[in-house]
């Protein structure tokens, strides 16, 4: 059973961005997934070529975290970090994220309900100024951003509808 | 201009839903100003304030005819934006189906008894 084309991508406001996706699986385990080193290697990666060779996670309140991307092909590094403002297992976790390069930083708040043994979890991305954001949008991984980006897809989807 | 820049008034363009409506009215063709504002409950000056936010950002142009001025939409602003959209939600799609993936290991180790974790 595939969960995929159920991400749904949001900005509550201008500085944040907010995803939703729902799991087949219970909070507990996708939280354990989120903060478990051996684990987040395993899924947080980014486009095709690229691995996570480190990944440090020092999961208390004021502990750090350290992820670094590797691509081998493109000779690529890139590394990302913060520290944890608030950690409720298995419901929340609050961090700040700063990517290597980029000034500025973000707050990322992941919160996960659980209804039926499915988890919903939300991740809102709130970055301190216009130009933190615009830097995490040049970054080498283009991860991170904002303004609304469901907002385009529905309207190619009402143009396709439209043009028969 | 800067692609950052660029792919900002894009999405600030596409931030509201009668410039939406007009872009995909001119997805099916070029339309006057007069076309354009015949079903939404406005004015054409408040059409006009839209479609000029539209071809700031590059999505629309105007033709040169005085009298009518059709508008016609722009392909290629909306493509990097689109492409961009596609590697940000493909990056996010992928990655949380790998944590599927992780997640119903975790489940089934959950499941089975006497086994302990890794």
């Amino acid at each position: 059973m595939s969960n995929s084309g159920n991400l749904q991508v949001t900005t509550p406001s201008d500085r944040e961005i907010a995803m939703t996706r729902v799991f087949d699986a219970p909070r507990a385990l996708v939280f354990e997934a989120l903060t478990t080193p051996e684990l987040v290697q395993r899924w947080l990666l980014g486009p095709p070529g690229w691995t996570m060779p480190h990944c440090q996670i020092d999961l208390k309140v004021g502990g750090a975290y350290r992820y670094v991307w590797r691509n081998d092909e493109k000779g690529m590094e890139f590394g990302t970090g913060g520290e944890f403002r608030e950690i409720l297992p298995p419901k929340r976790i609050v961090h700040t994220e700063r990517m290597d390069g980029a000034p500025g930083e973000a707050l990322n708040t992941t919160s996960l309900t659980e209804q039926g043994g499915r988890t919903t979890l939300t991740l809102t991305m709130l970055f301190d100024s216009k130009e933190a954001r615009d830097a995490t949008l040049q970054t080498g991984m283009e991860k991170g951003v904002a303004i609304s980006y469901d907002r385009l897809a529905e309207l190619l989807a009402s143009a396709a509808v439209r043009k028969d | 201009m800067t692609p950052s820049d660029r792919l900002d008034a894009t999405f600030a363009a596409l931030a509201d839903p009668t410039r939406r409506a007009i872009l995909a009215r001119l997805a099916t063709g070029e339309a006057s100003v007069t076309e354009l504002a015949e079903p939404f409950a406005m004015s054409q000056p408040a059409i006009s304030k839209h479609l000029k936010v539209l071809e700031r950002a590059g999505l629309i142009t105007r033709g040169r005819d005085a009298q009518r001025r059709p508008c016609r939409i722009e392909a290629q602003p909306l493509a990097e934006a689109d492409a961009w959209l596609a590697r940000y939600r493909q990056l996010w799609e992928s990655n949380f189906q790998r944590l599927d993936g992780v997640l119903e290991e975790l489940k089934a180790r959950a499941t089975k008894p006497g086994r302990r974790k890794r």
